[in-house]
């Protein structure tokens, strides 16, 4: 397996659903069939509207969320964990290998946690460290590689930042030494210079310390920007993926090819040149059958109309896979 | 020509704990009909204080300069207290849409009773014309199903058709002037896409006013005619919208130029403003830019400059330190 950090075959999740006790049980398609690779020391990008199930490959990928087919390797220097298949010691050592950096820990936590705190709980609650000692020197080692000032590990988080908070996240994410990060919508809330200082440390990070991220968002711009591969996911399924300048030069995917124009250019003579897609995403309930895309794309084929069509990524350059029905 | 809105001076200062802070100081703003003025600036610069001044939002703790003026259509707004007065800057002549539709509508009352209530209280219409107004600007505003979404609760519509409605509903008593606040943020890009074509058409058939804040600069690309850049209180520099985008003189509308992801240039570093905004408690006297300015200039630095706007092209107004320092490199 050589580069690959994870491998995803094949992987499902489905949800129950009832709407109420009487009404008949339902499944939730929110990710079907995925297959990726993530390569050591990448910085794999996951992109798609609301509700397209990037949270639940995400979760999924970290053990956080049943598979429900399929399975999830990661290649770790001495052995491989299949995450379908693991006993309770294994889940604990893949826990501290893989680790999610949370939007706002801060909403998560209780508010009378010192950032200190925040930062060392996973060290205590995965018992990695043995003494409150190491424990601190871990937590002011951590947070000044995620350049937080040391001085503020004393203070409670209500008073700082959202940039600062994002630092606290990152840092509590990184403090057992983990080898795979997912960043979920990780500088959503944040301003543009403080998204910009945010992104360059994540560089930075991976550089220093040999992280793997998956990246998700659902900011093409910025996913652009520090992500090599991207793949971009819509009701469920991944559409198009590839590596990022060639996907975002050369877009083969209609639904790629929309979200791409429908970012605002910063051009104002560069106006309305936005393939506007009409409607919303479907309900991952009922998604449709065929192409998942065909309800809303702006050019669909015959084939495609019936729903006769059947999903699945073929290569159209090296590395760069395209859903099947559009690739031609 | 007088202007549909002419904010001349504007300070708003409010009264908290832990003492007086200025959110606002000194700005003027004018948007003509059938205009977009895009306000732009990271969050905290005061860009919905402004917004809430001009229907007196504003809650109890706030205080306005004596000198302040906020004209709409030739009446200073500033100096409304009665209930009939204040009728008409909320709801009657202007409206205002937010990031989060929720915050427009009860969520105990439908959307048609609350769209009809609205009308009946700003119009002298009966109850059956103001449920066809009603129902004509759903429909105008691209929902499906009128009639039915109508006897519908907001929250049993999706979020696209949520943000809709609400916009049906700032609309549909023909204001003067809309003040959109963040309306699109919370929205993924294609929906965007689809409110901001909505947008810029209604624009175009009624012929409204309109301020449409934002932190995105894109967005602002996308819909302004003109626009204001905010910081800590102040307009730094304000102008056309090519005009301040292709030829920012001041340091922090470039800044908030380069620390922006642009896809069609990915060989450009992200580079972030340097240090983190004051807050509004500590903010700093002179130039409010000068803790975080790239540039050196002894007079800026020690706050000995004025903050003053000056007119470097026609319609093209820059704080005038922002010219002098950034001469210096
Ligand atoms: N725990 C859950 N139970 C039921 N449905 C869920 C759950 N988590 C996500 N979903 C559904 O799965 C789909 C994908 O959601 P999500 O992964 O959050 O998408 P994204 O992160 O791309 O916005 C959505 O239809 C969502 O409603
Ligand atoms: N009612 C209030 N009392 C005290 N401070 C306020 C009040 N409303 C807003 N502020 C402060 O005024 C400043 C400007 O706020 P705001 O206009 O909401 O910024 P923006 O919309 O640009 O993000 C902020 O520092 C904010 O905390
Ligand atoms: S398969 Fe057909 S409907 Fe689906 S995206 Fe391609 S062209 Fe559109
Ligand atoms: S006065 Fe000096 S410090 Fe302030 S913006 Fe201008 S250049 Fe910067
Ligand atoms: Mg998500
Ligand atoms: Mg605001």
């Amino acid at each position: 397996m050589g580069d690959n950090l994870i491998s995803v075959n094949n992987v499902s999740v489905n949800f129950d659903y009832q709407e109420n006790f009487i009404s008949k049980k339902q499944k939730i398609h929110a990710v079907n069939n995925i297959n990726i690779k993530i390569k050591k020391g990448s910085f794999f990008g996951l992109v798609g509207e609301s509700g397209s199930g990037k949270t639940t490959l995400g979760r999924a990928i970290l053990g956080a969320n049943k598979i429900s087919s399929g399975n999830v390797i990661f290649h770790d220097d001495e052995r491989d964990y299949d995450l379908t298949d693991m006993n309770k010691q294994d889940l604990k050592e893949y826990r501290k290998k893989a680790q999610l950096i949370f939007q706002d820990p801060y909403a998560a936590l209780s508010p009378r946690m010192t950032v200190r705190d925040i930062i060392a709980e996973p060290l205590e609650v995965m018992r990695i460290t043995s003494s409150r000692q190491e424990t601190d020197e871990r937590v002011r080692d951590i947070a000044a590689k995620c350049r937080l000032n040391i001085e503020h590990l004393r203070r409670f988080p209500h008073a700082f930042s959202g940039g600062q908070r994002q630092r606290i996240s990152i840092a509590r994410a990184l403090v057992s030494n983990p080898k795979f990060i997912v960043a979920d919508e990780s500088v959503a809330a944040l301003d543009v210079s403080i998204q910009a200082d945010i992104l360059n440390l994540l560089k930075q990070l991976q550089t220093e310390l040999n992280l793997t991220y998956l990246f998700i968002s659902h900011d093409l711009s910025v996913v652009a920007h520090v992500c090599d591969v991207v793949a971009v996911m819509y009701l469920g399924h991944i559409v198009e993926m590839g590596p990022s300048r060639e996907l975002f030069k050369n877009p083969k995917h209609s639904y790629t090819k929309a979200l791409l124009s429908s970012i605002p250019s910063i051009d104002p003579e560069k106006r309305s040149e936005a393939i506007e897609l009409k409607g919303e995403i479907p309900s991952a309930l009922n998604p449709p059958p065929g192409c998942v895309f065909r309800t809303r794309c702006p050019n669909p084929g015959v084939d495609c109309k019936g729903g006769e069509i059947k999903m699945g990524l073929i290569e159209v350059e090296p590395g760069h896979w395209v859903d099947q029905c559009c690739a031609l | 020509m007088s202007h549909l809105l002419e904010v001349k001076n504007l300070d708003v200062k409010f009264d908290t704990d832990e003492g007086r802070i200025t959110a606002v100081e000194n700005i003027s703003l004018s948007v003509d009909q059938g205009e977009v003025l895009g306000i732009v600036g990271e969050s905290g610069s005061g860009k919905s204080v402004t917004a809430k001044s001009i229907m007196k939002l504003n809650p109890g703790n706030t205080s306005y300069n004596e000198d302040a003026e906020i004209i709409l259509d030739n009446e200073n707004v500033l100096q409304f207290t009665s209930k009939q007065d204040l009728k008409k800057i909320r709801g009657g002549k202007v409206s205002m849409i937010f990031q989060e539709p929720m915050a427009s509508f009860a969520p105990a009352i439908k959307i048609g009773a609350q769209m009809v209530e609205q009308l009946l209280i700003h119009k002298d219409i009966n109850k059956h014309e103001a449920k066809s107004i009603s129902i004509n600007m759903l429909k105008r505003v691209g929902i499906a199903d009128a009639e039915k979404r109508f006897n519908q609760y907001a929250f049993e519509l999706s979020g696209g058709m949520r943000q809709r409605a609400m916009i049906a509903m700032a609309l549909s008593t023909m204001p003067k002037l809309l003040l959109a606040d963040e309306p699109t943020t919370a929205l993924d890009v294609t929906i965007q896409a689809q409110v901001i074509n909505l947008i810029k058409d209604i624009i175009k058939e009624y012929q409204m006013g309109v301020i449409f804040i934002t932190h995105d600069l894109g967005v602002i690309a996308q819909v302004a005619d003109h626009v204001a850049v905010m910081y800590l209180g102040s307009v730094v520099e304000k102008g056309p919208v090519n005009e301040i985008l292709k030829n920012p003189k001041h340091p922090y509308t470039k800044g908030l130029l380069q620390a922006l992801p642009d896809i069609n240039n990915l060989d450009a570093p992200l580079s972030p403003i340097p240090g983190n905004i004051p807050s509004p408690l500590d903010r700093p006297t002179g130039c409010v830019f000068r803790t975080r300015c790239p540039h050196h200039n002894p007079e800026g630095k020690d706050g000995k400059i004025e903050m003053k706007l000056i007119e470097v092209k026609p319609g093209h107004w820059v704080d005038q330190c922002g010219i002098k320092c950034g001469q210096n490199g």
